[in-house]
């Protein structure tokens, strides 16, 4: 096993460095220029300075040279510097990356738990009441857009019954706690700041909410999917036989079973959540590695692209990793090796 | 002694209908004898398993069970959940037909059968627990139950899942054991053994044993009495050597021509033609009588009644013709021509 998870870790690197090349090439090969970014819309007619903005950049170079200095920064851990922050990228991410993480954390613990808990009622009360209404509450996440139901919650909580704080991750008047993950709840309760942890607590509440429901309709139809199908098998009639009641059936002898390819989609939207939670970020001002992502795209600012694509595709090829080791934990079939 | 005057298993009337509206058990009767073996013999979709589920309301969801089906006095059909809940495992065990699928993949065989243990043994200490596994799987002759319990099913063969399943149903010395084809699933070479453990368990501990199959070969050498159903309904009953050689029913006789001899003296085997009616579209008259080779008009109108005729219970109008035809002249095609 830890063979295993050693062997799939020195492969990372490689895997990485794939992701930057492509990374880099597909935003060197789009049409737009960078230089709107990096010079002002006065200048542009001034040759001097649009020379001087490519040398200091290194756009005056070909292609091929570009590429091979950027991957001996990145060797060196260096991801260069955003063209439009004009901050070292990691910094950037550094600061971005927590405030997503924490997001999802979050998110993903509500969208998993509702899911299962719905999938399981879904499937006990199979074809009944209970049933039709998880999974309207699970549809309904999963269909209705997060710009639609986050700013209709907004307007709901914050607004009409002023329940919940507006957007942001601290009250404005707060001070952020001591950085050590840089995740405002988890910084605030290592520092003992126990006010400053409900504060932030009480502004993650919605935009996790959002943005787990999205999470539960998935997970919530799969569980409840895989439920019906465990529940059917001699096993669980086996269980009952023995004179197990009902919840010791249900959640000792199908959800185990259930949640094995479960799993799975609980790995993927995680590691999708962390580039992909862009909406609910735009909805509530959190200021996540999505919007950054989004704002980089949209500048064609290359080093900052293929740093975000690099914190994605590390976050697939980890939760990747997690999932098949849970996986194994899961499903004594499975041998990892 | 009260209790022990009443016969172990008493069924009466017993029906069983589908949520469809389909009648699949049709006012069956019989009665199994503490430490004596009952097998009940039919074919596919005679109603023979759903009949003992019944017995441990286990009945399929929406199915409805009406008649009386009475352990040591005390009616079963419509007890509560809570009552079948205690009985389940403790009083009746149940073995299953395929070990493959009747076993949890993921718990472990020794937290199995330590679960059907603390079941009814909530006060029993861990060790104490612990103890029983390994004596349980002793019993059933599973060697290195130390090391065996803390494996899943899928590091046992048939046979040895099979012996698993056994030990889980005898765990709390029940006084009634359903095997409901407890050998199909299984190689022929094992079959043997198999039915060789549950037979010297069910002498060894005075078990009822009720032994469910298709196969009047598995019954010949291991049951006291038989009865024998088709489509819903008792065909036949009686003791064992009455059933085999002083059949009064066409259908049981068709079933003995079914055999193999180990004389040989028979040149081939003789098939009853056709197949058993579907639920939806039972017969009018004996259900039988598509298939018989006697049957008249009154077959065809009339359902016949079990009635005692010489030392067998038969439902057959001419049940008296097949007097003084031994079962080994008998058959289905010599009669027809």
């Amino acid at each position: 096993m830890t063979q295993y998870v050693f062997r799939r870790l020195i492969s990372m690197p490689l895997l990485l460095l794939g992701v930057a090349t492509m990374a880099f090439f597909l935003s060197h090969f789009t049409q737009a220029d960078p230089l709107s970014a990096l010079v002002s819309e006065r200048q542009m007619g001034n040759p001097e300075v649009v020379a001087a903005a490519k040398q200091r950049w290194g756009l005056d170079r070909s292609m091929p040279e570009q590429y091979a200095i950027y991957v001996k920064n990145l060797v060196t851990g260096d991801l260069g510097v955003s063209f439009r922050t004009r901050r070292p990228v990691l910094t950037d991410i550094a600061e971005r990356l927590p405030a997503t993480l924490e997001l999802v954390i979050f998110a993903m613990l509500f969208g998993t738990t509702s899911g299962i808990v719905l999938g399981v009622v879904a499937s006990r009360f199979h074809d009944r009441p209970a049933d039709y209404a998880a999974r309207f509450f699970a549809l309904f996440g999963s269909t209705v857009p997060v710009f639609w139901s986050g700013l209709l919650l907004l307007y709901l909580f914050t607004v009409k019954f002023g329940l919940i704080p507006g957007p942001g991750r601290l009250d404005a008047r707060a001070d952020q706690p001591p950085f050590v993950t840089g995740m405002f709840t988890l910084d605030a309760l290592l520092s003992g700041q126990f006010g400053t942890f409900l504060d932030a607590l009480h502004h993650l509440v919605l935009p996790a909410f959002v943005l787990g429901w999205s999470v539960t309709g998935i997970i919530s139809r799969l569980v409840r999917a895989s439920m019906l199908d465990v529940l059917g098998q001699d096993y669980i009639l086996a269980a009952r036989a023995k004179g197990a009641g009902e919840a010791r059936t249900l959640l000792r002898h199908a959800l185990p079973n259930a949640m094995i390819p479960t799993l799975t989609i609980v790995g993927y939207s995680f590691a999708y959540l962390i580039t992909g939670a862009v909406l609910t970020e735009a909805v509530f001002a959190w200021p996540g590695i999505g919007s950054y992502a989004v704002d980089s795209a949209r500048t064609l600012d290359y080093p900052a692209i293929i740093g975000v694509s690099l914190i994605g595709a590390t976050a697939f090829l980890l939760t990747n990793l997690v999932t098949d080791v849970a996986y194994a934990y899961a499903n004594p079939r499975i041998k990892l090796g | 002694m009260g209790t022990s005057q009443q016969p172990l298993l008493n069924v009466r009337n017993l029906r069983v209908t589908l949520r469809n509206g389909l009648e699949i058990v049709r006012g069956v009767d019989f009665v199994a004898e503490a430490g004596k073996v009952l097998g009940i013999v039919g074919e596919s979709g005679s109603g023979k398993s759903i009949m003992m589920r019944a017995a441990m309301g286990l009945s399929p969801s929406l199915s409805t069970v009406t008649g009386s089906i009475r352990l040591r006095g005390e009616e079963l059909v419509g007890a509560h959940e809570r009552r079948m809940q205690k009985l389940r495992g403790s009083k009746i065990g149940l073995v299953f037909q395929d070990p493959m699928s009747a076993l949890n993949p993921v718990i472990t065989i020794g937290k199995l059968i330590a679960e059907a243990v603390r079941l009814h043994n909530p006060d029993m200490s861990a060790a104490g627990v612990r103890r029983r596994t390994i004596e349980l799987l002793d019993l059933v002759a599973v060697p290195q139950p130390e090391l065996r319990a803390n494996q899943y099913v899928h590091e046992f063969s048939g046979g040895m899942r099979q012996r698993v399943m056994i030990a889980m149903a005898i765990a709390n010395n029940p006084e009634v054991l359903i095997a409901d084809e407890p050998t199909t699933a299984l190689d022929v070479t094992v079959q043997a053994q198999i039915l060789e453990v549950l037979k010297n368990l069910q002498t060894r501990f005075s078990i009822g044993l009720i032994l469910i199959t298709h196969d009047l070969g598995v019954v010949a050498g291991t049951a006291d009495t038989v009865v024998v159903m088709y489509a819903g309904k008792v065909m036949e009953s009686g003791a064992v050597r009455d059933i085999f050689y002083r059949s009064r029913h066409p259908y049981t006789r068709g079933l003995l021509s079914c055999l193999p001899t180990i004389s040989g003296n028979r040149s081939r085997l003789e098939p009853i033609s056709g197949s058993p009616p579907l639920l939806s579209a039972r017969p009018v008259g004996c259900p039988f009588h598509p298939r018989c080779s006697m049957a008249q008009n009154t077959c065809r109108s009339e359902e016949p009644k079990l009635r005692q005729v010489d030392d067998v219970l038969t439902a057959c109008h001419f049940a008296e013709s097949l007097r003084g035809v031994a079962t080994g002249q008998w058959t289905s095609r010599a009669e027809h021509a």
